[in-house]
């Protein structure tokens, strides 16, 4: 194992006082990374007066076995092995002197295997974004990306149900999935809620779903709402001769009583039930066992994430929240839209997407994939593309999020002039029309309109779907984009 | 009769289209063929959502890569069961995937009756759902 010039050795480094990180060992820019190392990359802002090599080190030290001053029981330990390394530290492009942002700069870090318990995303990220986020070296630091061993995702079940199974069991294959949103998200009783999901689904959607903070309120106690939704899944079902599923939050203030919940979900034949992210990392694994256990697809609302990943200079990447996801277990998550109301660059979500579905994604810095990641048989999520989209922009929908997603039109359906069935049935016609032109080799970026156009000739709840949302759309400029293009090292 | 969009069985992906065209269906098998994709022809007259095996009319065409052979295949299964449901369907054999990755309705019986929701009252306000398909009364093989 080679070692940095700089770091102290022997009793030199173990005498009281403070030392730099980067004498303490945790700054090795010769070190050789080993397949069971998890990887990260952090970008970090230092502060005023702190080298960047220093200031990795010290990320790589406080994430870690480091603590301020330095100890001598660090001596009784094989501390080297356990201690993270900080490898390399480029300076990010298009920040710094003569740029509207401060120097930052991209800090890679190998930890050895051995510092993290297996299927556990706490123990995971108690680590990786710990206190190391509140340290004084840094202004500001966020996670980019991981790489994380085969070894180490072996030890995770990973999607309770996965990609391939959820469309075995709802037989529905080669075209995105639909699904919508009942709104308004709080007040309705739950007859009223019900009537909703009867509507889209009869129309022509696979799913309904509750929104994240539909959970059991004085309007509407979840038992009610679990009763009349089933109902209208079922009746629904009668009605189209398909599978169809509304996904109940089952989210609650423990563990045990999302169970009893989920539970009440599956007494009553419902295929899918929901969580929030807000629940957290451990009851996220417990329900993914849960619903594994229980043949249920586990639906993720990533409700809460943008506090942390929405801010390009602090935080985490969302990206990194897609695979301590698919480690955790759930088999949906919303990624974004690119064209819906919701912040995302398409090669940005783009990398999210690979993320969820790919069973090896190589590095790809245009989309922000910072590392090759071998995804060790772990099943697929699906993602859930949600938030101010319609059915004219179905072309668009189809390039940029392929075929594997869950698009879900909430506004988009229950807004339509003629009623929910209509706004359904509008938007699974623009669907299969345009998944037909794509099969046909039609090229949808271009024509997209006009196919919608000519399907809307003989469907006439897509002639006023379109009519209604013709000139909708969301262009504002993403806060968050990859930062790659005159890294000299990335391609090393 | 079913009131439902079209009044007709909505599963595969094409349900809410007009009825797909020779040419229309040889193009599909264009696409299915060019990703690799293994065809099979299916039929039923039991068209209950969960009933998954429907009867194969011939293995999948694991080796047949010409169109418009495929489309003789689907042809054939129509003129034998020309009042069944009759579905197109594509396997993938790639790492990851290994399953049905297209599939498609391409007959249909004349008259679609679909089905009924059988509700049973249980304990407090549990309902046990059965979905019931009108058709499947009578034996197979006389049902549409």
């Amino acid at each position: 194992m080679g070692k940095s010039e700089t770091m102290k050795e022997g009793k030199e480094r173990y005498k009281s006082g403070v030392i730099p990180y980067k004498k303490m060992g945790y700054w090795e820019p010769d070190y050789k990374i080993k397949d069971t190392d998890v990887l990260a990359m952090f970008r970090m802002t230092p502060q005023e007066g702190v080298e960047p090599d220093e200031c990795a080190a010290a990320v790589a030290g406080e994430s870690s076995t480091a603590t301020w001053t330095v100890v001598w029981t660090d001596r009784l330990t094989a501390c080297e092995m356990y201690r993270a390394k900080a490898y390399r530290v480029d300076p990010v492009p298009n920040t710094g002197p003569g740029t509207k942002t401060e120097q930052q700069y991209f800090a890679y870090i190998a930890y050895d295997l051995d510092l993290f318990e297996g299927n556990s995303i706490a123990n995971l990220t108690a680590s990786i974004i710990g206190n190391v986020f509140g340290m004084k070296a840094v202004k500001a630091l966020r996670l980019e990306d991981m790489r994380i061993p085969v070894a180490y995702l072996k030890t995770f079940q990973g999607p309770a149900t996965g990609v391939i199974v959820e469309r075995e069991r709802m037989d529905k294959f080669g075209r995105p999935l639909l699904g919508a949103t009942t709104k308004p998200k709080l007040g309705l009783s739950g007859r009223n809620y019900g009537r909703v999901v009867y509507e889209a689904l009869k129309g022509g959607l696979d799913f309904m779903k509750d929104d994240e903070n539909i959970n059991s309120q004085a309007f509407m106690h979840w038992r009610d709402r679990f009763l009349y939704c089933m109902d209208a899944v079922n009746k629904a079902s009668a009605a189209t001769g398909e599978v169809k599923g509304h996904y109940m939050n089952v989210t609650a203030g423990t563990v045990e009583e999302m169970i009893a919940r989920a539970e009440f979900a599956k007494s009553l034949g419902s295929i899918i039930v929901m969580i929030d992210l807000v629940i957290g990392y451990s009851a996220i694994q417990s329900m993914a066992i849960w619903a594994r256990k229980n043949d249920m697809i586990l639906h993720l609302h990533r409700a809460g994430n943008s506090t942390y990943s929405r801010q390009k200079n602090h935080g985490m990447s969302f990206r990194v929240i897609c695979k301590w996801m698919r480690m955790a277990g759930v088999d949906h998550i919303h990624a974004g839209t690119v064209v819906g109301k919701l912040e995302g660059d398409p090669l940005m979500i783009r990398g999210y997407y690979d993320t969820l579905l790919d069973t090896h994604t190589p590095m790809q810095l245009e989309k922000g994939i910072f590392f090759e990641q071998d995804w060790a048989s772990l099943n697929k999520v699906m993602p859930v593309a949600s938030g101010g989209i319609h059915a004219g922009q179905m072309h668009q929908l189809l390039h940029y999020l392929g075929e594997d997603v869950v698009l879900q039109f909430g506004g988009g359906t229950i807004g339509h002039p003629m009623g929910i069935q209509a706004g359904a049935t509008a938007n699974r016609t623009a669907l299969e029309v345009m998944i037909q032109a794509r099969n046909e080799g039609r090229d949808i970026w271009n024509e997209g309109p006009q196919i919608l156009a000519d399907a809307a000739k003989w469907c006439s709840p897509l002639k006023a779907g379109l009519e209604t949302w013709k000139d909708i759309s969301f262009n504002y400029e993403s806060t968050d984009s990859p930062d790659f293009v005159s890294t000299a090292t990335a391609s090393a | 009769m079913m009131t439902n969009h079209g009044n007709r069985v909505t599963q595969g992906q094409f349900s809410f289209l007009p009825d797909l065209t020779d040419a229309q269906i040889t193009a599909q098998i264009k696409y299915a063929l060019s990703k690799g994709w293994a065809l099979s022809v299916e039929y039923t007259d039991d068209p209950h959502p969960r009933n998954t095996y429907w009867e194969m009319y011939g293995m999948p065409m694991f080796d047949l890569k010409d169109p418009a052979g495929i489309l003789m295949e689907v042809n054939n299964c129509r003129k034998t069961f020309p009042n069944h449901y009759i579905r197109l369907s594509t396997f993938s054999s790639v790492r990851g995937v290994e399953s049905v990755t297209m599939s498609f309705i391409v007959n249909r019986p004349k008259k679609e009756p679909g089905f009924g929701l059988v509700r049973q009252e249980t304990d407090g306000r549990m309902i046990r759902y059965t979905i019931h398909s009108y058709a499947t009364d009578k034996p197979e093989g006389e049902r549409y």
